[in-house]
C-alpha cells in the first residue's frame, strides 16, 4: 500500500468517512450498462440459484431456480440468461464505424493499413464484487462447450440453442476483465475502492453494503458504524438486513429459509408426479407454482439490495468527471468486443480449455503493458494520484527558475537547454536518469543532470520535442515561473517483441500444441449428474 | 577415515563434465545450477571460448546491459583476439563505454551486421526483436533461472542447442500482474525459464557446480542450509584463509561492536528496538550509514587468498542491501549526509550476481507489522546474505522472530505447481537463528 493511501485510510478512520483517493473517474462507464446480480448454491459449484439481471434499476428481471441441483432448471435458467444478456450484446453489434488496423500482408509480409469495423459502443457488465466476476467466468467455462441437440442429436441433455454462445461471451468478458484498465465486466467493489479509502481493511471492502456505507454513510452515522451495521445487523429471524453481494449466500439464509423452501418445492414436484387425476393434478401443481413463488421472493428478497446497492454506486461513480484516458482505454475495450464479435460470426471454436504457450506469453505482455499504461495514465489524468506518485519519490511538480540554452556535442548543433526546476519534492533519479512531462499530451524526454541547493532544486536537459531546427520551436520549452510536473515514468509503453506463431512453438516450450497432447476428457457420468 | 575435500579438484571435476555435455552430448540442452559465487561467469566465459574454438558459432543470451558488458569484457580479456559481437539497443548510450577500446569487439543494434562473428552477446529484450536470420548452432542463456519463460519463448528460435546456467536460490522472476490463470501449466509464461524448459524436457543432463568461491568458509554452510538443503555446497576457503581486521580500535558504540563482530565471526547482527515503521525507518537507515561510515573509517583491512597480504577495504569494496527501492534511496541519502561515496547502495534484484568484501543489510523484516509473500520471499534473503567475500552485517528492529510466528507462509498452493523448498518462513527463521548468535543490541 501506497504511503497516501495509508494517509487516506488513518483519515478515514479518525473522520469515520471514506476519503476519495482520486479527483475523476478513472474507468469509463457507459450509458446502459448491464447489472447483474447473481447468488449460487452452496457446496454446489456452478449451481446458480438466481440472478437479478437488466439495464433499468426499476425493472430487473429475477431469474431463479427453484431446485438448483435440477439440470434442467439449471438450463432452463441459464437459456432466460441468454435470452437477457445476448440480445443486450447484440444491440451494440450492429452499430459500428469505420477504423483502421494496421495488419501484416500475407502476400509482402509488409504493414499495412486496412480499413475494418469498430463498435462505436460496447455492452458493459457490472457485478456487485470480485466473486461475481469469478462466478462470470465459470459459468461462461461451464456453458461455452455444451452441445446443442442441434449440433449433436446423440448427446445426451442437449443445452439450450443459445446457451453455448452466451458462454463464449462470458468468458471473454471475464477474461478481459483481467486487462488493468479494461471495463468491459466491471467488479462495482473494486470501482469504489479504486476511487475512496475506506477506515477497513480491502478484505472488508469487498463488502459492497460496508463499502458504500463508508462512503455515503447515512444522514447523522459514521461511516464505521454504518459498515458495521452493513456487516452485522440480522433481523428478528436471525437474517442479515444487508445481505452479503454474492454470488455466495449467508448459511443462517440457507438453512433457515432457502433449504425448507427448496425441501417444499421437492415435495410439491413430487406429489404432482404421483397425482392420480386431473383435479387432484390441479390441487398439486398449485401448491407447486406457490412453494416456486416463496422461492422466487426469497431470492428477490437477498439480490434486490444489493441491486439497489449496485446502483447507488453507480450514481457515486458518475457525479465524479470522467478522468482524461479513460475514453482511450474504453476503445480498446470497444476494439476487444468487436475482436469477439468478429471471431463469434467468422464460427470460430469457443476458447480453448487452456491458453497454449505463445497465447498465454502474448496475454501476459499485453496486460503488463497495460499496468503500466494504466499506472502512468492515472497518474496523468488525476492531480491526486499524481500526488501520491510524487510522494514516493517517482515523480516531481515545481516553478521553473532557469532556463539556460545549451547545445548537445554531435556535428550538427542540437538544442538540448538545461531547465532548473524547484520542488518541495524528492524524487530520487539515478544519474542520467530519463524524467518525462506531458507537452500536449504527448510525452517530452528530460535528462536528470543533478541536484542543486541540498535536493531543493532538480537540473534538467531536454532532450526532445523541441522540433527539427537549431533553435527549439515556441512552446516547446517551459519558461522561467512556469508550473510543471516530472515523472520518472514513462507515459506511453512500448509494444514488446513479436512472438513466434503458435505453430512455431519452439522445443524449450513443447513445441507446436496438436500434437501428442492428450485429447479433450470425455464426458463422463459426472458430467451429467 | 574420510577423504579430504579438495575444492579445486570438486571443482575443475564439475566443470568438465559439463564442458563435455557442452560440447559433445546429444541433449540439445545442459542446465547448470550454480550457488552464489560458485565461478558462474567464468564458466560462461570457458564454455564460450571453447564452443568459439570448436567452430561453433555461439549467441549468448544475459538478462541485463550490466551483464552482457561485463561478459563481453571478460572474453575480451582471456582472449583479445576473439572476434565478438555486441548487439545493443537503439536507446542512447546502449552499452559500456569500455567496449570501445576493444578491437575486435563489433558493436551493432543490427544482428545482421554482426553475423559471421564467433561470439555474439546481447540481453534476451533485445534477443527478442531479432527476426528472420539463420539460427544459431549454439546459445549459452546466462542467469536463466531469473529469465521469464516467455523470453525464452521469444528467443528460443534463434538456437539449435544451449546450455542454461543460473542460480536457482536467486529471486525469482516476476509480472506486474496477477498470473494464477497459469499457475500449474508447464510453460506458465510467469515461471522461471529453467522450470519450463525441464517440464517439457525431463531428459535434459543437469550439473551442479559444488563450491562457493566467494562466500567464506563462516557464510557457505547457512547459505547452504538455509536456501540450498537439497544440493549442498561447500566454500573454496578454509577458516584460517580470510581475514578482516580494523587498524582503529572499536569506540564502544553499537556500530563498533557490530563491525567487531562480524570481523571475528563473519556475521553481524545490529538490533535496534522493536517498533513498527514506515518502510524508511529513519532511525534504521541511520544506523546502516553509520556502520558503513566506521567500516571505512577504522582502516580495515581484507586478508585473502587472493593476495599476498592485507588490502586495504575502500569504499567500492562496501554494499548496503535493501528490500526496497526506496529504502536504497534513503540510504543513499543518509551516507551522502555522513559523506560517504561510491557505496554501492541497491536492492536484492539489484545485486544479484555482485560481489563485495563487506555487506550491510537492511532485514526485509524490519519494523513491519505484517510479513508478506514478497519480504518472504527466499531468493531475497538469500541474495542479501550470500554477497559477501568477508562479512555481513543485517541491522533490523528488534521481534522479527515474533513477526514470522504471526505469519507463517499462506500462499495457496497451486495444482501442478512444484512446492519450493524451503520457503521463505522457514529460511527467514534459520538464517535469523543463527544471526541471534552475532547480535548486538543498541538503541541509538
Amino acid at each position: 500500500m501506497s504511503l497516501i493511501s495509508t494517509l487516506a485510510r488513518l483519515e478515514a478512520v479518525e473522520t469515520g468517512r471514506a476519503q476519495p483517493v482520486a479527483t475523476v473517474r478513472h474507468r469509463h462507464l457507459t450509458g446502459r450498462p448491464l447489472v447483474c446480480v447473481p447468488l449460487t448454491t452452496a457446496g454446489e459449484a456452478g449451481a446458480p440459484l438466481g440472478a437479478l439481471v437488466g439495464t433499468d434499476r426499476d425493472a430487473p428481471r429475477l431469474l431463479v431456480v427453484p431446485q438448483p441441483r435440477d439440470r434442467d432448471l439449471r438450463f432452463a435458467f441459464l437459456a432466460e440468461l441468454a435470452d437477457v444478456v445476448l440480445p443486450y450484446i447484440d444491440s451494440y453489434a450492429a452499430d459500428v464505424e469505420a477504423a483502421e488496423r494496421s495488419e501484416t500482408d500475407p502476400e509482402t509480409g509488409k504493414r499495412v493499413k486496412v480499413e475494418v469495423e469498430l463498435c462505436a459502443d460496447a455492452p458493459q457488465l457490472i457485478v456487485p464484487s470480485r466473486a461475481g466476476i469469478d462466478f462470470v467466468r465459470l459459468l461462461g467455462r461451464s456453458m461455452r462447450f455444451r452441445r446443442t441437440a442441434e449440433q449433436d442429436p446423440e448427446a445426451p441433455h442437449p443445452a439450450p440453442p443459445r446457451v453455448p454462445l452466451l458462454g463464449r461471451w462470458l468468458t471473454h468478458y471475464g477474461e478481459r476483465a483481467r486487462v488493468p484498465g479494461s471495463a468491459l465486466l466491471l467488479a462495482l467493489t473494486d470501482v469504489l475502492s479504486r476511487h475512496w479509502a475506506t477506515g477497513q481493511s480491502s478484505l472488508e471492502d469487498q463488502h459492497l453494503g460496508a463499502l458504500l456505507a463508508w462512503i455515503d454513510p447515512p444522514e447523522g452515522e459514521s461511516g464505521a458504524g454504518a459498515a458495521l451495521r452493513a456487516e452485522l445487523l440480522r433481523d428478528g429471524r436471525g437474517q442479515l438486513v444487508c445481505p452479503p453481494a454474492g454470488p455466495a449466500t449467508d448459511p443462517a439464509f440457507d438453512n433457515k429459509l432457502l433449504a425448507p423452501a427448496i425441501e417444499r418445492y421437492d415435495r410439491a414436484r413430487t406429489a404432482l408426479a404421483a397425482a392420480e387425476d386431473g383435479v387432484e393434478a390441479d390441487d398439486r401443481l398449485g401448491e407447486l407454482t406457490a412453494a416456486e413463488q416463496h422461492i422466487r421472493e426469497l431470492v428477490a428478497s437477498r439480490t434486490r439490495p444489493t441491486w439497489d446497492a449496485v446502483w447507488q454506486g453507480l450514481d457515486l461513480l458518475r457525479a465524479l468527471p470522467e478522468g482524461g484516458h479513460a475514453a482511450d482505454r474504453w476503445t480498446r475495450d470497444r476494439w476487444s468486443f468487436t475482436g469477439h464479435r468478429d471471431r463469434v460470426l467468422a464460427g470460430e471454436p469457443p476458447q480453448p480449455r487452456r491458453d497454449d504457450a505463445v497465447t498465454a506469453a502474448n496475454k501476459l505482455a499485453t496486460r503488463e503493458r497495460e499496468q503500466a499504461r494504466l499506472e502512468a495514465q492515472e497518474a496523468l489524468d488525476d492531480p491526486l494520484v499524481m500526488a501520491g506518485r510524487r510522494l514516493a519519490g517517482e515523480a516531481f511538480a515545481g516553478e521553473v527558475t532557469d532556463v539556460v540554452m545549451a547545445y548537445g556535442e554531435g556535428r550538427r548543433p542540437v538544442p538540448r537547454p538545461l531547465v532548473t526546476v524547484r520542488t518541495d519534492d524528492r524524487p530520487q533519479p539515478a544519474e542520467r536518469a530519463r524524467v518525462y512531462r506531458s507537452l500536449g499530451g504527448r510525452p517530452q524526454a528530460a535528462e536528470f543532470v543533478g541536484h542543486e541547493d541540498d535536493g531543493a532544486l532538480v537540473v534538467l536537459r531536454i532532450v526532445d520535442k523541441m522540433g527539427r531546427g537549431k533553435e527549439p520551436e515556441p512552446g516547446s520549452l517551459p519558461e522561467k515561473g512556469d508550473r510543471v510536473c516530472f515523472t520518472l515514468f514513462e507515459h506511453e509503453q512500448r509494444g514488446g517483441a513479436k512472438l513466434p506463431d503458435p505453430e512455431e512453438t519452439p522445443w524449450t516450450h513443447g513445441g507446436p500444441p496438436g500434437d501428442g497432447s492428450p485429447p479433450p476428457d470425455a464426458v463422463t457420468e459426472e458430467d451429467v449428474l | 577415515m574420510t577423504a579430504v575435500f579438495d575444492p579445486g579438484a570438486e571443482a575443475a571435476r564439475a566443470t568438465d563434465a559439463i564442458l563435455r555435455d557442452t560440447l559433445r552430448g546429444t541433449h540439445r540442452g545442459v542446465v547448470v545450477d550454480s550457488p552464489p559465487g560458485a565461478g558462474k561467469s567464468t564458466l560462461v566465459v570457458r564454455a564460450a571460448l571453447e564452443l568459439a574454438a570448436a567452430g561453433r558459432p555461439l549467441m549468448v543470451i544475459a538478462q541485463t546491459n550490466a551483464q552482457v558488458d561485463d561478459l563481453v569484457l571478460r572474453l575480451a580479456e582471456k582472449n583479445p583476439d576473439l572476434p565478438v559481437g555486441r548487439l545493443h539497443s537503439s536507446d542512447a548510450d546502449p552499452y559500456d563505454k569500455a567496449l570501445d577500446d576493444l578491437p575486435n569487439v563489433r558493436k551493432s543494434a543490427k544482428a545482421g551486421e554482426l553475423a559471421g562473428l564467433d561470439v555474439v552477446i546481447s540481453t534476451a529484450a533485445k534477443w527478442a526483436h531479432v527476426k528472420g536470420v539463420e539460427p544459431w548452432g549454439h546459445a549459452i542463456v546466462d542467469e536463466a533461472y531469473q529469465m521469464r519463460s516467455d523470453a525464452l519463448l521469444a528467443v528460443a528460435n534463434l538456437f539449435e542447442r544451449a546450455l542454461f546456467v543460473g542460480d536457482p536460490g536467486q529471486l525469482d522472476p516476476f509480472a506486474i500482474v496477477g498470473s494464477e490463470q497459469w499457475a500449474g501449466l508447464s510453460y506458465d509464461p510467469s515461471a522461471s525459464a529453467v522450470t519450463t524448459l525441464l517440464a517439457h524436457n525431463p531428459e535434459l543432463p543437469q550439473h551442479r557446480l559444488p563450491v562457493s568461491w566467494r562466500l567464506p568458509a563462516s557464510a557457505a554452510p547457512l547459505v547452504s542450509d538455509a536456501f540450498y538443503p537439497f544440493t549442498p555446497f561447500r566454500s573454496g576457503t578454509g577458516h584460517g584463509d580470510r581475514r578482516l581486521a580494523f587498524a582503529v580500535p572499536s569506540d564502544g558504540s553499537g556500530p563498533d561492536r557490530v563491525i567487531d563482530e562480524a570481523a571475528e565471526s563473519g556475521w553481524g547482527l545490529l538490533e535496534l528496538p522493536a517498533r513498527h515503521t514506515p518502510r524508511t525507518d529513519p532511525e534504521v537507515v541511520r544506523a546502516l550509514a553509520l556502520v558503513v561510515r566506521r567500516l571505512l573509517d577504522r582502516g580495515g583491512a581484507a586478508t585473502s587468498e587472493r593476495s599476498d597480504g592485507p588490502v586495504p577495504l575502500t569504499a567500492d569494496r562496501i554494499a548496503v542491501g535493501t528490500a526496497h527501492r526506496d529504502q536504497a534511496a534513503a540510504v543513499r541519502a543518509a551516507l551522502a549526509e555522513l559523506g560517504v561515496q561510491e557505496v554501492t547502495v541497491d536492492t536484492a534484484n539489484r545485486l544479484q550476481g555482485r560481489e563485495f568484501d563487506v555487506t550491510v543489510v537492511l532485514h526485509p523484516l524490519s519494523g513491519r507489522p505484517d510479513a508478506t509473500a514478497f519480504h518472504l520471499e527466499t531468493g531475497r534473503l538469500c541474495v542479501l546474505a550470500s554477497r559477501h567475500r568477508h562479512a555481513c552485517i543485517v541491522v533490523c528492529r528488534s521481534g522479527v522472530a515474533d513477526l514470522l510466528d504471526d505469519h507463517p507462509s499462506t500462499e495457496p498452493v497451486q495444482l501442478g505447481v512444484m512446492v519450493k523448498f524451503p520457503d521463505g518462513w522457514e529460511a527467514n527463521h534459520a538464517v535469523l537463528s543463527h544471526l541471534s548468535e552475532h547480535r548486538v543490541r543498541w538503541e541509538p
